[in-house]
This record gives C-alpha cells, sequence and structure tokens, in this order.
C-alpha cells in the first residue's frame, strides 16, 4: 500500500524532478482564477452580450425585449449613420496617431540631451498628461471659442484630432525619449568614423532602432483614439451637424435617448472596427515580446 | 548654433504650446462672473480664485464627489495590482499552450473596447446596476488587462532561482508569491499604479454608463456641472473645478517624478 503510493507520487513528482522546474504544484493554476472570473463576469460576458443585444429591440420604452434580426443594422445603414460614424471614427484615429507621434517625436529629439532646461520643459509637457481629457476639451473649448475653428463642417475632426494629440503627445515623447536612449553610443559613433553626417546618422541609425517605441506609440494612439469620446464631447459634443459624432459620441447620445439596442449595435460595430484593426497590432506586440 | 539656440526653441514651445492652455485656466478661475463670460488670456482685474475654489467646492458638491472618486479608484487600484500580478506571476511561469491562450485571452482587454451598453444590462441582472461595486467591477475588467500584460513582460525578467530558493526552504506558491515575488514586482506595480490611477481617476465615459445619475464622481460631477444651464458659460468655476480635480495627480506627479516618468517609459519600449 504505502509503496503504491510512493510509487505514484513518484510518478507524479517526476516532471519536476529537477529543482526549480515549474509545475502545477510550484505555480499552480488557481493563481489565475479570480482575475479571469471577472475577466469572465465584467469583460467577456457583456461583450458576448452584444451579439445578442444588437439583434433585439432592447429600449428604455419598453420592458420587454424581443429579437428583431438585423433591423437595428440595416436601419443605421440605411440612413447613413453607420458609414459616417465608421468614417469619423477611423478619420480621427489616423489623424490623432499621426500629429500625436509627430509631436512626440519632434519633442523628444528637441530634448533629448539632459540639461536642466530640457528635463523642466518635459515635466511641462507631461502635464497635459495628468489632466482630464474633459478637462482639456473645457480648456480649448474656451481658448477657441471666438475663433470658428470648433464650428467648421471640414476642419473641426482635425482640430479634435490635434487636441487629442496634444493632450497625449508627452506621453509618446517619453516613450520616443526612452527609445532613444536604448541606442548604444558605439553604434553612432562607429557610424561617425565612417564619415556619415549627423543628418544621414540620424535618419539611417537611429529613426530604425526605434522601431518598438514607434509601434508602441501608433498602436496606443490608434486603439485609444477609436475608443475616444471626453475630448470630443466636451469641445464639440459632435458637432457641428455631427460631423465629430464618433462612435463613442453616438453611443452616449442614443444611450441617453433610451434607445439601447442602437447604442448596442454601435458598440458592437466599435467592438468588430477595432478587432479587425488590431490582429496585426497584438502580432506586432506580441512578437516584439517574444524578442525580449 | 543649433545648441545656442536648442533652449531658447524648448522653452518658447513650452510656453506656447503649454503656458497658454494652463495659464487660460488659471486666469479665468481667478476671473469674476462677469469677466470670465468670454474666457481669454487678460489676466483677472482683481484675483478671485480661492473665492471661485470655495464656491465650486461647496456649491458643486466637491467632497461628495470626491469621496465617491476614492471609494472607487482605491479599491479598484488594489484589486486590480493584487489580482493581476497574481494571475501574472503563473502566466509567465508556465509555458503551456493553455497559459499562452490565456495570457492572449488577458490581454485581448487593452486593445478591444469594452461593452459599455450591455455591461448596464448585466449588472442589472447581478444587482449592481449604479453601486459603487459595479463601477469597480467593471474598472476591474477593463484594467486588469493593463496589469496582466505589463506584469508578465516584468516576471519574465525575474531570475527563477530567487524562487526556487524559498521553495527549497519549504515555502509553498503562496508564501513564494507574497514573500519573494511580489516584493520584486515593486517598481512594476508601481507603473501600474500610476497608470490605472490615472485612467480611472480621469474616466467620465465608462462611469457615465454605469453610475450616472446615481454615484458622483469628480469627472461625472464636472460634466455634469459644465453641460447644467445653470453653469453653461460659468467659465471661471469651470476652470476652478479644473483645478481641484487636478491638483492631486499633478502633486503625485510632481513628487514622484522620475520614478514614474522610468517607469512608464521601461515597459514600453524594452
Amino acid at each position: 500500500m504505502t509503496s503504491a503510493i510512493g510509487t505514484l507520487t513518484k510518478a507524479r513528482a517526476l516532471p519536476q524532478a529537477a529543482p526549480g522546474t515549474i509545475t502545477r504544484r510550484t505555480h499552480p493554476l488557481w493563481f489565475l482564477l479570480p482575475a479571469y472570473a471577472l475577466l469572465l463576469v465584467f469583460f467577456v460576458l457583456p461583450t458576448a452580450y452584444q451579439f445578442v443585444y444588437a439583434f433585439t429591440d432592447w429600449s428604455g420604452f419598453k420592458a420587454s425585449i424581443n429579437p428583431v434580426g438585423v433591423e437595428n443594422l440595416t436601419q443605421l445603414a440605411s440612413d447613413g449613420t453607420l458609414f459616417r460614424a465608421l468614417r469619423i471614427t477611423v478619420v480621427y484615429a489616423v489623424l490623432v496617431a499621426i500629429f500625436q507621434n509627430a509631436f512626440g517625436f519632434g519633442l523628444a529629439v528637441l530634448l533629448e540631451r539632459d540639461t536642466l532646461v530640457n528635463r523642466i520643459c518635459r515635466t511641462f509637457f507631461v502635464v497635459p498628461v495628468l489632466m482630464s481629457a474633459l478637462a482639456v476639451g473645457y480648456v480649448f473649448q474656451a481658448l477657441l471659442k471666438g475663433t470658428g475653428l470648433l464650428a467648421d463642417t471640414t476642419w473641426t475632426i482635425v482640430v479634435v484630432a490635434l487636441i487629442h494629440a496634444w493632450k497625449w503627445m508627452g506621453l509618446a515623447m517619453l516613450i520616443y525619449l526612452a527609445g532613444l536612449k536604448t541606442i548604444p553610443e558605439d553604434v553612432l559613433e562607429a557610424a561617425r568614423i565612417d564619415g556619415a553626417s549627423r543628418w544621414r546618422a540620424f535618419w539611417a541609425i537611429r529613426v530604425p532602432l526605434l522601431a518598438p517605441a514607434v509601434t508602441f506609440n501608433v498602436a496606443t494612439a490608434l486603439l485609444g483614439s477609436m475608443n475616444g469620446f471626453d475630448i470630443v464631447q466636451a469641445t464639440t459634443g459632435g458637432g457641428p451637424a455631427r460631423t465629430t459624432e464618433l462612435l463613442n459620441i453616438f453611443i452616449y447620445r442614443t444611450f441617453g435617448q433610451g434607445l439601447f439596442a442602437q447604442a448596442t449595435t454601435m458598440s458592437l460595430v466599435l467592438f468588430l472596427l477595432v478587432t479587425l484593426m488590431a490582429f496585426p497590432v497584438i502580432y506586432l506586440l506580441r512578437r516584439r515580446e517574444e524578442v525580449q | 548654433m543649433i545648441r545656442r539656440l536648442q533652449p531658447v526653441a524648448a522653452i518658447a514651445l513650452v510656453v506656447l504650446l503649454i503656458g497658454v492652455p494652463l495659464w487660460l485656466v488659471v486666469a479665468t478661475a481667478g476671473k469674476s462672473r462677469g469677466e470670465a463670460i468670454d474666457p481669454n488670456l487678460s489676466p483677472p482685474a482683481e484675483w478671485h480664485l480661492l473665492d471661485n475654489l470655495r464656491q465650486v467646492w461647496t456649491e458643486a458638491d466637491v467632497p461628495a464627489a470626491l469621496l465617491g472618486s476614492l471609494l472607487i479608484v482605491v479599491p479598484t487600484v488594489a484589486g486590480v495590482l493584487v489580482l493581476g500580478s497574481m494571475a501574472a506571476w503563473v502566466l509567465a511561469r508556465r509555458g503551456s499552450r493553455l497559459t499562452a491562450a490565456l495570457y492572449a485571452l488577458g490581454i485581448s482587454g487593452i486593445i478591444l473596447p469594452p461593452a459599455v451598453v450591455t455591461v448596464v444590462l448585466l449588472l442589472r441582472q447581478l444587482g449592481l446596476a449604479g453601486t459603487a461595486l459595479g463601477m469597480i467591477g467593471v474598472y476591474l475588467g477593463v484594467y486588469l488587462s493593463t496589469v496582466i500584460f505589463f506584469v508578465t513582460g516584468f516576471v519574465r525578467t525575474i531570475p527563477e532561482a530567487l524562487e526556487e530558493a524559498a521553495r527549497i526552504d519549504g515555502a509553498g506558491p503562496v508564501a513564494v508569491f507574497r514573500l519573494v515575488v511580489l516584493p520584486l514586482l515593486r517598481p512594476v506595480l508601481a507603473t501600474a499604479t500610476i497608470l490605472i490611477c490615472l485612467y480611472v481617476w480621469n474616466d467620465v465615459f465608462y462611469a457615465f454608463f454605469v453610475i450616472g445619475g446615481r454615484l458622483d464622481t469628480l469627472p461625472l460631477n464636472l460634466f455634469r456641472v459644465a453641460s447644467a444651464g445653470l453653469y453653461l458659460n460659468n467659465w471661471h468655476l469651470i476652470f476652478a473645478y479644473v483645478i481641484l480635480m487636478s491638483l492631486p495627480l499633478v502633486l503625485v506627479f510632481a513628487v514622484a517624478q522620475r520614478k514614474i516618468i522610468s517607469g512608464i517609459t521601461g515597459g514600453a519600449v524594452k
């Protein structure tokens, strides 16, 4: 009997024969349980709900919820709302990604040397990152009030994208600065000895080595702004003539009107849009980690 | 030449890009109602900053909103840090296909937008609609992924030998995690704390759906104050509120600047 148990435990213990081997005894899976239970209930489940309730007549006006097929989707598509909101969101995200990275990169290059003045300047550029996006929106609404920049049906989307980029450029700057620091001095030294000009060394050596920082910055800017709400809501509220109505502003507005199914449908559209754009991004992030 | 011009350019840029908007906030928050109706960059004829701050503090129910914010931010941050690092530790150490899949699922929330509308329905079914507990649950669901991502990457850089030594001394997984792993995670947990505080403290979008109208937080309250007809164009009060709300984070940043910067950037470019 004891020997049977002995062989059993021995058999079980075999995989961890070498000390330091990872097993379910040293790193039990139940450590995952609380986090994944919460993720399941508060993230996965509501997401799954979207695939159901986007196809119902759920609203604030009646108690029952009945399936209606793709009616919400066809209605939103036929009156042009769907594609307009999609277009506005994608344009906004791309503009933010461009501006935020251009500003962040420019600031990082400008403030790269570790002087006292530069250190103080960097601190100031981080202040907007700490401010609430809502507050940033109000600041620029007040600042641009008399200029008409927030009342132009063509250019206001560019202005709000610039404001979004202004809020986050300090973070992009910090990440580019850290990226610039990882480039070893001797590589630049070698280029200089080989007769490369400052300009050429910059574009041929430093910029390519910044790839991880670019990946991170572009990914976070793109996906962060697709999920944007506060800044645009506080500056334009989606106007003028709904030309800056991002998906999230549409969702907020229709939810407030009690049109829950329509809001869910748009939320599902946003989810699918981000998923579609996220695959290449996740791929890049994971690959970066494996290299590490 | 470039060396001489660079500090001048840097300072000019700070004044123009950061100084002007921040001055607008401070100057407008210092003005009287009549002066602030058309916000501009001229200094107030007479400074009313403290009066305005006091008026916002009492009239806009700031203490209640501050309490609401703390009631939600503190448990959220504690929850994501502890539960997230527990999960991240095991995910980082075990190399099976199952844990790889769980990791991918765990970090997908960094990118995928949460279902803000249906989560309201779910909370209603759970009896948590409009409660602080429901709000904390939603934030946990949204931000656990950030912690899992940062901490898993960090755990992989910690040599396993440190855990092994404790194991040989007879420590079980809970003891190893609590006494060996958790203290080593301090730098990455500091980063995560800052990031999550930043997100949750300033969030208004998720809060609007989950607790809007039931429980007040600072951003929700600011949103209400600024949107209410009563306060429309009361820029002096709106900006006094902005100062009140931003101050805690700016102070924390001023104190722990160096740590925060190295923490945030360290995770991103490695």
